[in-house]
Order: C-alpha cells, then sequence, then structure tokens
C-alpha cells in the first residue's frame, strides 16, 4: 500500500466521484455529505505525504512508475519533491474548504457540481504529480473539462461568455504547449534514439539555444495564459466573476499554480539555456512588473467586489513569476510559498464575496458599506484576509513577497524597486474595498438584516486563518521543504551559482579587502 | 542568563488575545482590569529585568530560534537590551501604562470597550517588539505592526467616512515610507549577507571609507525615507494631523509619545550606519530642522485642539529628527523621553478639556475653563512650560542640546531652531489661552474629569517638569559615539529668551489684546490664508498623485486598455474565426448537386496543381 501512496492520493477523489454518480440524484443531502466526506477523505489520504517527505534528499520521492502506452514511450510515473508537496497539500486543502462552502450556494444539478469538483481533483493533483510530460499534459487538459461546466452551468448571468472564452483561451494556449512538448520529445529520439516523455530523460536533451529559445516561448503561452501573465490575463476577471464561489476559489488557489508550476518543473530545468537567455528574462521580468502594478491598478478602480479579488490575482501572481524569474534562490522559494499565501489569501477574499453573494445576490461594492455593524466575526476574518493579503509581517503574505523581493533585489534593483510599488497599491486597494463594504454607516436597508457567519462558515474560514497565521509566524518548515528542489533548480539554470556565492560572502570580501589595504599601507 | 525578555511584548500579547476572544462576552471593568493589568505587569517585568542586567555596559541578547532561512539567509527571533532599549522600554510601558489608565475615564462612555484595549494592547505588543529587536526585520514586524494599530485606532469611530479615510491615508502613507525601509534591508542583505545589527554595524566599521560611502548612504537615505513616513517628516508628515479622528489616548500614546518616535528611535539605533553617511546625515538634519519650522508655523494658526498639537508633534518630531541627523543621538533621543511625556500630557490634558466639553475640540468654543477644570489647566500649563524650554522645566534641558548640537553643525541650523522654539512657545500657550483664560464661549455645562483621568495628568505633570533632571544623555554615553563641543551659555539665553518671548506674544494677543490676532491675520491676507490652509500640501498630493492615479486607472488602464486593447484583440480572434465558420459553413449546404461541384471543382484544382507540381507527366 504504502509505495502507492501518491496514486491513492491521486485517485481518492476520483474514487468519490464514481461512488458519487451511483447515488440517487434526489437525494441532495446525501450527495452533499458523501461530497464533503471524499473530499476530506482527498485531504486525509494527502497528510502522509507531509510525514512521510524526507526535507532532506535531493530529487523526486515515492516515484511510481508503469508503462502507460509503451508505442510512444508514455509512462504512468509519478513523483513528488517539495514543490510539488506544497501545491499538493495546496490543492487537497482548499478542494476540502471550496467542497464544503459550496453546501448552500448550489441548488441544482448537486450531483454534476460535485462528480465535476472530485474529478478536477484528481487532475489538479495529477498535473503536480506528473513526471511524463504527456500523462501531464493528460491532466492538464482534463482539468479544464471540469472548470468549464463548473462556471458555465453553476456561473453567474454571463457564464456562457465567460466559460467559453476561459475554455478557448486555454486550449489555445496548450496546443501550443504541445507542440513544444513535442519539439522535446522528437529532439530527444534524434539524439538518443529512444522515444520517451520522462522528465529526467529529456533533461538530458541538449538543444541549441535557438531552438530552445521557440520550444520556451511555445510552453510561455501555454504557462503565462494559465497564470495569468500580462497580457493574457483577461479570461481571468470574466472567469473569476461568473464562477460560483467554490469555482472562484479552486480556480485562484489552484488552477493558476500549474502555470507557475509549469515554469519552474519544465520552462527552467528543460530549457535552461533559454531561462537565462537575457532578452528571455528581461521579457519575462518585464511581464511580471507590469502585471504587479497593472493589477494592482486596475484593481483600485473596480465597482464588482470579486472583479477587484480577481484583479489582484495579477497583481500576486506577478510577485511569483518575477521571483521565478529572478532566478536565485530566495526569489524562487518565495515564489512558491507565495503561490500557496495566494492561495490562502485569495481563496479567503473569494470565499468572503461568497458569504454575502448568498446573501445579497449582488456583487457590486455601492451595494453594500457599514457590513462591520451587522457582521462583526464576518468582519474580522475580511480584515485578517486582507492583511494577509497586503503582506503585513506575521501573516504569510509578508514572507512570500519580502523573500521574492529579496531574490529580485539580488539579480537587479531596479526590478525590485519598481515591484516594491505593487505592495503600496495592494494596501490602498484592499483597504478602500474594505473601507466602502464594511466600514461607515450601513445606508442600504437590505443589509440591516444580514446575519454574521454560521457555524459552517467558521469551518470554511478557520483552516485558512491558522494556515495564513502558521506561514507568517513560524515559516521555516517551509524553507526546509523547499531548500533542496530549489537549489537543484538554480544549479541547473545557473551551474556553479552556489560555489560562486559562497566564494563572495560579502563579509568575508569586505574584510579580504580591509586585509588587502592594510597590507598596501605597511 | 536568560531573562525572558519575551514576557516583556507577550505579556501585552496576552491581553490582546483575551480581550479580542473575550471582551465582547464580559464586563467592561473585566476589560480594562486585563488590559491595564498586562501592560502593568509588562512594565514591572520591564524594571525587574533593568534591575538585574545593571549596569548593561554591554547589549544583552536573547535568541528565540530562527524564523527565516532560506538559502545562505538567516533571520533570527532574537531580542536585545542595551541603554538605548532600556531608556525606549521605560517610555513606552511606562507612559503607555499612563495612557492605559487614563483611557478608563475617557472611554467610559464609548462604544467598542473592549476592542479599543484590544487594539491598544495589540500595539503594546508590536511597539515593544519594535524596541527589542535585534535585527532590522524584527524591527521591521514591531514597524509594520504598530502602523496597523495605528490603522485600527485612527478608524476607531468607525461610523464616521473621515475616520475610516484618515485610516487609510495613515496606513498608505506609511506604506510608502516602507518603500524605502524594504529597499534598504534588501540593500543591506546584498551588501552585509545580514540584517542582524550584531553583524550589520560591525561591518560598516570595517568597510574601507571609499567601498563604503556609496552604498551606506543609499542605505541610510532608504532608512530614512521608512523614518519619514513613520515619524511624520516632510514630505510624508501629511498622515499625522488627520490621525486625530482617533480617540484622545490613542493620540497621545501611539502618535505622539511612542509610535512616531520610532523613526528617530531607528535612526538613533542605526548610527553606526549614519555616521559612516556624512551626507546622509546631512539629509536628515535638514529635513528634520524644515519639518520643525513648517509644521509650527502651521501650529500657530489651527483652531482645533488637537490638530495644534498634532502639528505640534510634527515639529517636535523634527526637532528630534534634526538632533540625531547632526549626530547628538543622546540629545535625539533624550528630547524623545522628554516630549514623550510633555506631549503624552499635552494631549490627555486636552482630552479632559474635549472630554469636559462633551467632545468640543474648537479652541474658538472654549475660554474661561481654568475655573472649571483646575487640574486640567494646571497639568496643561505643566506641559506648556515644558514644551516651550522654560527653564528648568524638561524640554529645556533636551532642546538645548539638540540646539547646541545644531549649531557646532551648522550655525544656520541653530538660528533656525531657535527660532522654531519661540514660535513653539508662541502656538502652545496661544492654545492654553484661549481655551482656559477670557470668557467661556461655549454651551454646556463643563466639568472636572474625573481621577483616573486626572491622576495621570499629574503625573505626567511632575514628570514633564522634572524629566529634564532625568540623567538620559549621561546613561547613554556608552551607546553613542561621543560629541565634541563646547557649552555656548549665550547661545542658551537666546532660545531661552525667544521662548519666553513667544509666550509673551501670545499672552499679549490672547489675554491682554483679545482680538488683536484677529486683526493682524486679516492684514496678513494671503499669508495667512496660505499658512492656515496647511501650504495646501494635501490639495497638491491629491491633484498631483492620488487623482491621475486613480483616474488614469479608471480610463486609461481598465476602460481603454484592458477592456479594449486587449479583450478587443481576443475577442476579435474569436470574431474572425466566428467569420471564418460561417463562411465555411457555407460549403456545407446538403444539397447534392453543389457537394458534386465542388468534388469536381477540388478535383479540377488539384489536377492543375499537381501540373504545375510536376507531379503528372
Amino acid at each position: 500500500m504504502s509505495e502507492h501512496l501518491l496514486s491513492i492520493v491521486l485517485f481518492t477523489p476520483l474514487a468519490g466521484m464514481f461512488v458519487l454518480l451511483l447515488l440517487p440524484s434526489s437525494n441532495r443531502k446525501l450527495i452533499r455529505v458523501w461530497a464533503n466526506i471524499a473530499a476530506f477523505a482527498g485531504f486525509l489520504v494527502s497528510l502522509p505525504l507531509v510525514f512521510r517527505f524526507d526535507r532532506s534528499a535531493e530529487g523526486f520521492q515515492m516515484v511510481e512508475k508503469a508503462p502507460w502506452i509503451p508505442a510512444l514511450g508514455a509512462h504512468y510515473y509519478l513523483g513528488i519533491d517539495g514543490i510539488s508537496l506544497l501545491l499538493v497539500m495546496l490543492t487537497t486543502v482548499t478542494g476540502f474548504i471550496a467542497i464544503l462552502s459550496s453546501w448552500s450556494a448550489i441548488d441544482r444539478y448537486e450531483k454534476q457540481y460535485y462528480a465535476m469538483f472530485l474529478l478536477q481533483q484528481t487532475g489538479m493533483i495529477g498535473v503536480f504529480l506528473s513526471l511524463d510530460f504527456l500523462l501531464f499534459y493528460v491532466f492538464w487538459e482534463i482539468v479544464l473539462v471540469p472548470m468549464y461546466f463548473i462556471i458555465g452551468v453553476w456561473g453567474g448571468p454571463r457564464k456562457l461568455y465567460a466559460a467559453i472564452k476561459f475554455f478557448l483561451y486555454t486550449l489555445a494556449g496548450s496546443v501550443l504547449m504541445l507542440l513544444g512538448i513535442l519539439t522535446l520529445y522528437f529532439q530527444h529520439h534524434a539524439q538518443y534514439g529512444v522515444y520517451t516523455f520522462e522528465i529526467d530523460a529529456l533533461m538530458q536533451t541538449a538543444m541549441p539555444l535557438h531552438l530552445e529559445r521557440w520550444v520556451f516561448w511555445a510552453f510561455f503561452i501555454g504557462f503565462a495564459i494559465k497564470v495569468p501573465m500580462f497580457p493574457f490575463h483577461t479570461w481571468l476577471p470574466d472567469a473569476h466573476t461568473e464562477a460560483p464561489t467554490a469555482g472562484s476559489v479552486i480556480l485562484a488557489a489552484v488552477l493558476l499554480k500549474m502555470g507557475t508550476y509549469g515554469f519552474l518543473r519544465f520552462s527552467l530545468p528543460l530549457l535552461p539555456k533559454a531561462a537565462i537567455d537575457p532578452w528571455i528574462v528581461h521579457v519575462m521580468v518585464g511581464l511580471s512588473i507590469v502585471a504587479i502594478i497593472y493589477g494592482a491598478l486596475v484593481c483600485l478602480m473596480q465597482d464588482d467586489w470579486k472583479k477587484l479579488v480577481a484583479y489582484s490575482s495579477v497583481s500576486h501572481l506577478g510577485f511569483c513569476t518575477l521571483g521565478i524569474f529572478s532566478l536565485t534562490p530566495n526569489g524562487l522559494a518565495g515564489s512558491v510559498i507565495q503561490q500557496i499565501n495566494h492561495g490562502i489569501s485569495t481563496g479567503m477574499l473569494f470565499l468572503i464575496v461568497g458569504v454575502v453573494y448568498e446573501r445579497r445576490h449582488t456583487r457590486l461594492i455601492r451595494e453594500y458599506g457599514g457590513l462591520a455593524h451587522v457582521m462583526p466575526n464576518y468582519a474580522f476574518v475580511f480584515a485578517f484576509a486582507m492583511l494577509s493579503s497586503a503582506g503585513l509581517p506575521l501573516l504569510n503574505g509578508f514572507i512570500g513577497e519580502f523573500t521574492i523581493l529579496q531574490g529580485a533585489f539580488e539579480a537587479n534593483r531596479v526590478w525590485a524597486a519598481f515591484a516594491v510599488t505593487g505592495i503600496i497599491l495592494g494596501a490602498s486597494y484592499l483597504l478602500w474595498l474594505y473601507q466602502r463594504t464594511m466600514l461607515g454607516r450601513i445606508n442600504n436597508p437590505k443589509n440591516l438584516k444580514l446575519p454574521d457567519l454560521n457555524l459552517r462558515e467558521w469551518a470554511v474560514f478557520a483552516p485558512l486563518l491558522v494556515w495564513a497565521l502558521w506561514i507568517g509566524v513560524y515559516p521555516k518548515p517551509y524553507f526546509e521543504i523547499l531548500e533542496k528542489p530549489v537549489a537543484q533548480l538554480v544549479e541547473r539554470v545557473r551551474p556553479g551559482y552556489f560555489e560562486a556565492q559562497a566564494a563572495k560572502a560579502p563579509l568575508e570580501a569586505a574584510q579580504a579587502m580591509e586585509s588587502r589595504m592594510e597590507a598596501g599601507i605597511r | 542568563m536568560m531573562e525572558q525578555l519575551w514576557l516583556i511584548p507577550a505579556l501585552p500579547l496576552a491581553g490582546f488575545v483575551v480581550n479580542g476572544v473575550l471582551g465582547r462576552r464580559v464586563s467592561k471593568a473585566v476589560v480594562h482590569t486585563v488590559a491595564i493589568g498586562t501592560v502593568a505587569l509588562s512594565f514591572l517585568w520591564v524594571l525587574k529585568t533593568l534591575s538585574a542586567l545593571m549596569p548593561l555596559e554591554t547589549a544583552h541578547v536573547e535568541r528565540y530560534g530562527t524564523w527565516i532561512a532560506s538559502g545562505s539567509l538567516e533571520f533570527a527571533l532574537e531580542f536585545a537590551v542595551d541603554r538605548l532599549t532600556a531608556v525606549m522600554l521605560l517610555v513606552v510601558t511606562g507612559v503607555g501604562l499612563v495612557i492605559h489608565i487614563y483611557s478608563v475615564g475617557y472611554m467610559a462612555h464609548e462604544g467598542g470597550y473592549y476592542r479599543f484595549f484590544a487594539f491598544l494592547n495589540l500595539f503594546m505588543f508590536f511597539m515593544l517588539t519594535l524596541v527589542l529587536a535585534n535585527n532590522f526585520l524584527l524591527l521591521f514586524v514591531g514597524w509594520e505592526g504598530v502602523g496597523l494599530c495605528s490603522y485600527l485606532l485612527i478608524g476607531f469611530y468607525f461610523l464616521r467616512r473621515s475616520a475610516t479615510t484618515a485610516g487609510n491615508k495613515a496606513f498608505i502613507v506609511n506604506r510608502i515610507g516602507d518603500f524605502g525601509f524594504s529597499l534598504a534591508m534588501f540593500l543591506m542583505v546584498v551588501t552585509f549577507g545580514s540584517l542582524d545589527f550584531a553583524k550589520v554595524f560591525p561591518a560598516v566599521e570595517k568597510m574601507p571609507v571609499e567601498a563604503a560611502a556609496g552604498v551606506v548612504t543609499a542605505i541610510c537615505l532608504l532608512l530614512f525615507v521608512g523614518a519619514t513616513g513613520k515619524s511624520a517628516q516632510i514630505p510624508l508628515y501629511v498622515w499625522l494631523p488627520d490621525a486625530m479622528e482617533g480617540p484622545t489616548p490613542v493620540s497621545a500614546l501611539i502618535h505622539a509619545a511612542t509610535m512616531v518616535t520610532a523613526g528617530v528611535y531607528m535612526i538613533a539605533r542605526s548610527w553606526p550606519l549614519f555616521t559612516h553617511a556624512p551626507l546622509a546625515m546631512d539629509v536628515v538634519a535638514t529635513i528634520g530642522l524644515l519639518t520643525a519650522l513648517v509644521a509650527a508655523t502651521i501650529g500657530m494658526t489651527q483652531f482645533d485642539i488637537k490638530k495644534v498639537f498634532a502639528y505640534s508633534t510634527v515639529s517636535q518630531l523634527g526637532y528630534m529628527i534634526l538632533g540625531v541627523g547632526v549626530g547628538a543621538f543622546g540629545a535625539g533621543i533624550f528630547h524623545l523621553v522628554t516630549h514623550a511625556f510633555f506631549k503624552a500630557l499635552l494631549f490627555l490634558g486636552s482630552g479632559s478639556v474635549i472630554h469636559a466639553l462633551s467632545g468640543e475640540q474648537d479652541l474658538r468654543k472654549m475660554g474661561g475653563l481654568r475655573k472649571h477644570t483646575p487640574i486640567t489647566f494646571v497639568t496643561l500649563v505643566c506641559a506648556g512650560v515644558a514644551i516651550a524650554g522654560v527653564p528648568p522645566f524638561s524640554g529645556f534641558f533636551s532642546k538645548d542640546e539638540i540646539l547646541l548640537a545644531a549649531h557646532h553643525h551648522h550655525p544656520w541650523m541653530y538660528w533656525i531652531g531657535a527660532l522654531t522654539a519661540g514660535i513653539t512657545a508662541f502656538y502652545v500657550f496661544r492654545a492654553i489661552f484661549l481655551c482656559f483664560f477670557g470668557e467661556y464661549r461655549g454651551e454646556g455645562r463643563p466639568h472636572e474629569s474625573p481621577p483616573s483621568m486626572t491622576i495621570p495628568l499629574i503625573v505626567l505633570a511632575a514628570l514633564s517638569l522634572g524629566g529634564g533632571f532625568l540623567p538620559v544623555p549621561h546613561f547613554l554615553d556608552p551607546v553613542f559615539p561621543a560629541m565634541e563641543g563646547q557649552h555656548e551659555s549665550a547661545l542658551v539665553f537666546v532660545s531661552v529668551a525667544l521662548g519666553l518671548a513667544g509666550i509673551g506674544v501670545a499672552a499679549w494677543f490672547y489675554v491682554l489684546r483679545p482680538g488683536l490676532a484677529d486683526r493682524v491675520a486679516a492684514s496678513l491676507g494671503g499669508l495667512y490664508r496660505l499658512v492656515y490652509n496647511k501650504y495646501f500640501v494635501d490639495e497638491i498630493y491629491w491633484a498631483a498623485v492620488v487623482r491621475p492615479v486613480v483616474g488614469g486607472s479608471r480610463t486609461l488602464l481598465w476602460r481603454v486598455m484592458d477592456a479594449g486593447v486587449i479583450d478587443g484583440i481576443v475577442n476579435g480572434i474569436g470574431g474572425r474565426a466566428r467569420d471564418a465558420g460561417r463562411l465555411v459553413r457555407l460549403l456545407q449546404s446538403g444539397n447534392i448537386r453543389s457537394y458534386a461541384t465542388w468534388v469536381l471543382l477540388g478535383s479540377v484544382f488539384a489536377i492543375i496543381g499537381m501540373g504545375l507540381a510536376g507531379g503528372l507527366r
């Protein structure tokens, strides 16, 4: 059993889905209860990953490998490292929370809804666990389908437009990504005479720089649309706004991270020459900084509460990609932590919109105001999420942003200076949103009788609150988990980086200079 | 030997947690007992620790573990006490305790009682973390945390839009300052590989002068950007006057005595950096001096009693910044201490007046109150003579030390500083005379405040009068570099004379010749309006920064760029694809004859094509 832990984690939600399909659609209560049990089981089976993960080991752990399509050289090949461990845990936790938050929000086609959610869980976990590029691609595409239906069936007024836009946008990206994968695949065959999609084998493929560049851009389209990076982000506000709350939560918390994960798992290690190509780095960093500032500025002007949170994702993900392409250990570790943080904080912010949307069925900011009077607990949770998203020390966001910016500063001071302005703007739009929705007097009589959080809603928020505080106060385990994979990535892209760093440890350098000067004086 | 320094901030934190969780369900008595009790215990723990550690010639460091370890970087959870921290701990917990007690009376009739005390305790936690921190990152944690509490407490009356807007302004302006602080930290990590005081400062000392000049100056200037935010210096001082929207005890504790002095503390703490960056020091001193002067002039014209004292705080912070900027670190901290006494007293006293008048803050509606609120009157006069620099009261000693150091640095700095001292004496006594002398101009029946408020006033009055004899500069001697300097007793007479003149003019204008002030103001016309409207700085910032950013975001970025250009292209591609589909759909007519025609046409094209390609021969 234990050597198949990853498979168990991967397929528990799918098994839950099959059982769900056998239940009678008329018994809505049973369907809800079962979906929650299945999602919680998905979380429980993923817990042993944390305890069995060896932080000091290099490479992938708990690897499973079996032939899948021998004719193509495709394998059922799973494994986990620090980066995927954190993202899998994020998936299982937020998946359960999202399903719990749907309890009263979804009142039609429950069976199909929860089935889609469970299928999506398996798809997302598969993306993070696959070590075979074709297997990855299959999971990557599988994820599209449930999200398309979740938006298109259970979404808001413009759900069809949003769903189709989401689907076509991401599909277009993944087709180009497939071209990139196939180029690698055939290049590998030309050099080694073997057809394989295994990532570690493909890493051996040596390609000329110009070809690496082309493949990089093919991957880039696929991943950048998913992240989304500026200027491929316009599907996001629509999809987020129209999706049901739980859909937005998963979309923000996990789906977007598939893009950043793609950069970390494929673009950097498979195309190391392209990844340090100055031109490419500058484009990537430039787009990240534009996303940070642009996303935040557009947030300032939103009238729609949910759209504001959606645009804030663009800004936050800009920090994540900036960290990746700073190509420094701090930037990369910070990026992964910030991906988790964004899942927690933005997940909470979407859930927060969902709470009042369920009560009032409007997302317009001007419909609200003064909610802190009638919903003090809700006001507390919102304030907490706001501060975590704004990067206040002792909460999670600060840890990620600080490390990313430190990494970016090491790479280029001007980048960091621009990116830091995003933190100023981040505080601005969040505080202003909070003021307009929660503070002041209640001017809208419809808001006078709004009930505060109920027990189930508390249960939805509590794990995220605890998690945000945990990362903020005691982030050490996260950095330990990430140390090896990040070091490997940096060494892969910039061979000799760590030796060079050790050689020019700044303090010793200053002392060396001083001793030289003293020698000169004598 | 561990002294359990962590208890000092942890006790108020516990108070915050208890009141935050249970406060809504328990009585007010329980709430303030918990809040005051934890701060009192913290104060006692400071006393116990310091008496155990005396004479404290070197820093006492306690390490509790690692907070962040990423790559080669490690940031420790480390607290330290040296003599500078000792002074700060005593001020923060001591004045904090007095103000906590005062709040019981002041807030007795306010809603959200538990919320107020919980936030106040949270503030104590962060402020104590700030002064105990042994590295810049932990200091920054406290720095951000006190900013959060400031935001929460400025917006305490969250029904008032002006209050919540002032809170936002404070937070965002401070974030602009943090921009500098963050970059300074990144630059320190890159330069020194650490943010520990114990590593950075010795490393600066060891750096060769040429290598140090550029980078250390940059670090210091960036740190100073942070200080201009937190300590309300030009150009980021604009949030502090608005912060007076908060309850008066908050103005006294956070926006006068402690939090706003964090920038001064931070610069004094970083003296090994600043002394290696003479250019940065000059910038610091100049900005401090300019802030002192500009804010003092605004203070002369305001009619809201709290606004007068707010601008006074900005001005006095300018003195402190001037002090540390000219290298008189001990004098800067000394002024921080005495200012904590007399400015907290000015605010608590004005709070007592406001309380007596059921919320009235306009000086024009006060007057003659010395008969109704004698204790408040006497204590406020004590604060007044202290801030005006009348010997031998506390402000005289600390301010003169700064001014003498400024004279040693650049004589013109002394003269501007002395002029500001005269203005200071004028506006403080203007407020006191308008408030307590003449005839009562308001409605309602003024009444003296309860003992829980007047006793703190008396305590602070004693400290304001006698605080100058505390041997703070001497105590701090081992911490800071020695100042060479000589006492110019003639200069002391000049500044004292200017201070007394300021009091005299105020008395002339507002007691002996009431109405004269209005005539002078009217004769000054435009100049008066310029100062009265605070040089229109807020309006300029609004027009030059806020409006373009907000408006530009709406029209240019969102409407034009996002919805127009990008989505236009995307939907355009989608639309073209649909058009193409529509065109191709015409082929699928379901008509057999038309299909046959297409087949024929296709075959012909195929044959011609192959022929051209040379396939058929």
